[in-house]
C-alpha cells in the first residue's frame, strides 16, 4: 500500500481525480461519463504523440519535429484526398504513415550514422518539414468541402458509443505497452537510455535503438497527421504549430525522465490526460483560454520538481566510454 | 552520441591554444561560407551592396544575436534556455505596462532588464536548487512566461510608448551604424573578453567539460550556472528593449519562435550543444552568416518559411559536414 502511494502513476491519477472533483464543484456536467469520454477522445492525438515521444526520450534523445511531421503528412494526405477522391481511405492513410515513417527515419539516421545530437537534428528538420508543407501547398488551405466524407468521418465512426479516435489511441496504448514491456527492442530502449555505456557492453547498438525510436515516432506522427486533419477538417501550413512542446510536456508530467531510461506507458498516458483535462475544463469552468498556457507551464515546472527527487541515481563508469568505442 | 563531434572541438577549447590556431578550424570554415554567401548575394542582387540596405539587414538579427552571446556561454556550460523568446515577450509587457503608467524611459529600460534577470533567476534556481535538466525547466517556463503575457494582454496590444523610446530600436549612432548594431559589436567584444580572457570564462569551459571534476577542483558549479541563467535573462531584457522600441508595440506573440533561431545561431557558431566547447568569434560569424542568408533571400523575394527550410538545412549540413569529411579522410588513409 505504501509502495502504491509512492508510485508516480498513482499520485498523478490522484491529482487528476482531485482536479475532476474540483471542476465538478463548478460544473457538475463535466464529470458525466459521456463528457469524460469526449475529453479522452479529444486527448487521443496527444496521447499517441506522447507515447511516440516517450520512446525517443527513453533513448536519451528528443524529437522536436513531431508537430511538423504531423503538419506535413496531414497536408499530403489531405492533398491526395482532394486530388484523387476515388482512392480508398486505407491507401491514403498508408501513404501518410509511410511518409511519416520516412521522415522519422531521416531524423534517426542522422542521429545514428552521423552522431549529431538529436536536439540539433530535430530542431533542423522541424523547420525543414514545416517549410515543405508551405512548398507543396503554396501556402493554400485544403478545406473540408475538398475532402471526401469518408476521409473526414471514418475516425468519428462510433463503435459502442466510442469514437474511432479513442479506439485507435487505445489500440496504440496497448501496442506500445506490449512493445516496451515484452519486445527486446522495447527493452533495449530502456537499456540504451539508462546507461548507454552499459548497453553498449551488453551488445546493444545504442545508435540503432535510437534510430528505431525515431522511426516509430515518425510512423505514429504520420498516423496522427491523418487523424489531426480529419479531426479539424482543414489542412494548412500552421497545423499543430508548437504542439511538440505539449507532447514533451505530457511526457514530463507523466514522469518520463528527459535524461532517458525512465518512463512508463501508463504514466505517459496520464500525463497526456492531465493536459487534456486542463485544456477541456478551462472554458467549462469559465476561465479565459488565455490562462491555458501559463497553467500548463506551471504544471510542467511543478511536475519536474516532483519528479526530480525520484530519479536521481548515479552509476559509475568503469569501462571505457561507449561513445568513444564507436568512432 | 557526442563522441565524434566533441573530441576535436573539446581539445581545441580546453588546451590553451593560441588565438590563431583556434581560428583555423570551425571559424575559418564558417567564414568561408559567409564569404561565399556574400559573393553570391552580390551577384544575385544589385541592391545588396548598398550601405543602407546592409544596415537595414542588421536589424532582423541583432536583437537575436544579443541573446545568442550569453546563451553561448550557457550552452558551453552544459545548460540550455528555451524560454528566451518568452522572457523577451514578458519584458516587453513589463515595459508596456510601465509606459502606460507614465514612467520615464530610463525606468522602462531598467524595468525590462530587472524583469529579464528575475526570469533568468527563476530558471537558474529551478535548475540548480532542484537539480533538474534545464531543457525541461525551460520548456515549462517558456509556456509560463508566454502564458503570463497572454493573461495580461489577451488579444490586446500595449503601444503607449513615450517619444524618444524608439531610439533603441530605430536610432543611429553614426551614419549607417544603428544603435542596435553598435551595441551588438560592443557586447560581442565584452563577451569575447569574458569567455576567453577571464577566470569566469575558464570556469565555464571547465564546468562544461566535466561538471564533477570542476566541482572537485573548487568551482561553485551551481552558483556559476545560476549567474549564467541570470545573464541570459538580463540580455533577453536588453533584446526586448530593442525589439519593443523598434516595433513600437507589444503583443503577446512578440518574438514568438525566436528561441529556435537564437539556438541555431549558437550551434551554427560551433558551440557544442552538449557543452564544453565553442567560441564567441564563431557565434559572431554565425550571426552574420544567418543574417546575410536571410537578407539575400529576402532580396530575392523568397518567403520567410522557405528561409526557415534553408536555415534548418544549413544547421544540419554545417554540423554534418565536418563529420562526413573526417570519415571520408579516415576511409582513405
Amino acid at each position: 500500500m505504501a509502495n502504491l502511494l509512492k508510485n508516480r502513476e498513482t499520485q498523478l491519477a490522484a491529482v487528476i481525480v482531485l482536479m475532476l472533483v474540483l471542476i465538478a464543484f463548478v460544473n457538475p456536467d463535466f464529470i458525466a461519463p459521456s463528457n469524460l469520454l469526449s475529453v479522452y477522445t479529444e486527448s487521443s492525438i496527444l496521447i499517441i504523440l506522447a507515447l511516440a515521444q516517450m520512446l525517443v526520450v527513453l533513448t536519451r534523445c528528443i524529437d522536436l519535429s513531431v508537430a511538423a511531421n504531423v503538419a506535413l503528412t496531414g497536408m499530403v494526405v489531405a492533398m491526395i484526398n482532394s486530388q484523387y477522391p476515388e482512392l480508398t481511405l486505407p491507401l491514403v492513410i498508408a501513404a501518410g504513415v509511410v511518409l511519416g515513417t520516412l521522415l522519422g527515419m531521416i531524423n534517426g539516421l542522422m542521429v545514428w550514422k552521423l552522431g549529431i545530437p538529436a536536439i540539433v537534428v530535430t530542431l533542423g528538420t522541424m523547420s525543414i518539414y514545416r517549410g515543405i508543407v508551405f512548398l507543396i501547398s503554396n501556402g493554400e488551405w485544403v478545406n473540408s468541402h475538398e475532402m471526401s466524407l469518408a476521409f473526414i468521418n471514418t475516425p468519428r465512426t462510433e463503435i459502442f458509443g466510442v469514437q474511432g479516435f479513442a479506439i485507435i489511441s487505445l489500440l496504440i496504448i496497448a501496442a506500445i505497452y506490449i512493445f516496451t514491456e515484452k519486445r527486446p527492442l522495447g527493452r533495449e530502449m530502456y537499456a540504451a537510455g539508462n546507461s548507454p555505456t552499459a548497453a553498449f557492453y551488453t551488445g546493444i547498438d545504442v545508435g540503432r535503438t535510437q534510430f528505431w525510436a525515431f522511426t516509430i515516432s515518425g510512423m505514429l506522427s504520420g498516423l496522427c497527421g491523418y487523424l489531426w486533419i480529419s479531426r479539424y477538417a482543414v489542412a494548412y501550413v500552421d497545423v499543430a504549430l508548437g504542439f511538440e512542446l505539449q507532447v514533451v510536456a505530457a511526457c514530463v508530467i507523466g514522469g518520463v525522465s528527459i535524461m532517458g531510461g525512465i518512463g512508463t506507458v501508463l504514466g505517459c498516458v496520464l500525463g497526456a490526460l492531465f493536459l487534456g483535462v486542463i485544456n477541456n475544463a478551462l472554458p467549462v469552468i469559465g476561465i479565459s483560454p488565455f490562462w491555458q498556457m501559463a497553467i500548463s507551464g506551471s504544471v510542467i515546472v511543478i511536475a519536474v520538481i516532483a519528479n526530480s527527487r525520484a530519479e536521481r541515481k548515479v552509476g559509475r563508469i568503469i569501462l571505457r566510454k561507449a561513445t568513444l568505442a564507436r568512432g | 552520441m557526442d563522441g565524434i563531434m566533441s573530441q576535436t572541438t573539446q581539445a581545441k577549447a580546453t588546451t590553451g591554444v593560441s588565438w590563431t590556431s583556434r581560428f583555423k578550424t570551425w571559424e575559418a570554415f564558417l567564414l568561408l561560407i559567409t564569404a561565399a554567401v556574400f559573393v553570391l548575394n552580390t551577384l544575385a542582387s544589385p541592391y545588396f551592396l548598398d550601405p543602407w540596405n546592409l544596415s537595414d539587414a542588421t536589424f532582423n538579427f541583432t536583437e537575436k544575436a544579443v541573446v545568442a552571446l550569453p546563451l553561448a556561454l550557457l550552452i558551453i556550460c552544459r545548460e540550455i534556455d528555451l524560454s528566451v523568446a518568452s522572457i523577451i515577450a514578458l519584458c516587453s509587457v513589463v515595459m508596456g505596462l510601465l509606459a502606460e503608467a507614465g514612467f520615464s524611459i530610463p525606468l522602462l529600460v531598467l524595468g525590462s532588464l530587472i524583469a529579464g534577470t528575475l526570469c533568468g533567476l527563476l530558471n537558474g534556481v529551478l535548475v540548480t536548487r532542484f537539480d533538474i535538466p534545464s531543457i525541461v525547466v525551460t520548456i515549462g517556463t517558456m509556456s509560463l512566461f508566454r502564458g503570463i503575457t497572454y493573461i495580461i494582454l489577451g488579444d490586446t496590444a500595449l503601444k503607449s510608448y513615450p517619444s524618444g523610446f524608439e531610439y533603441f530600436g530605430q536610432g543611429y549612432v553614426y551614419w549607417v551604424f544603428s544603435f542596435e548594431f553598435v551595441s551588438f559589436l560592443v557586447l560581442a567584444a565584452v563577451f569575447y573578453f569574458l569567455l576567453h580572457r577571464t577566470n569566469f570564462g575558464r570556469r565555464t569551459y571547465a564546468i562544461g567539460n566535466n561538471p564533477t571534476a570542476a566541482f572537485y577542483s573548487g568551482i561553485n558549479v551551481a552558483r556559476h550556472r545560476l549567474i549564467l541563467f541570470c545573464l541570459v535573462g538580463l540580455f533577453c531584457g536588453l533584446a526586448s528593449v530593442m525589439l519593443t522600441s523598434r516595433l513600437g508595440s507589444t503583443r503577446p506573440t512578440i518574438a514568438l519562435g525566436w528561441e529556435l533561431s537564437i539556438i541555431t545561431m549558437v550551434v551554427l557558431g560551433g558551440v557544442n550543444i552538449l557543452g564544453g566547447s565553442g567560441t564567441i568569434s564563431g557565434v559572431v560569424i554565425a550571426v552574420f552568416l544567418m543574417g546575410m542568408v536571410t537578407f539575400g533571400l529576402g532580396l530575392l523575394n523568397v518567403p520567410g518559411i522557405v528561409m526557415s527550410i534553408i536555415i534548418g538545412l544549413m544547421l544540419i549540413a554545417v554540423i554534418a559536414m565536418p563529420i562526413l569529411l573526417r570519415r571520408f579522410k579516415q576511409r582513405r588513409s
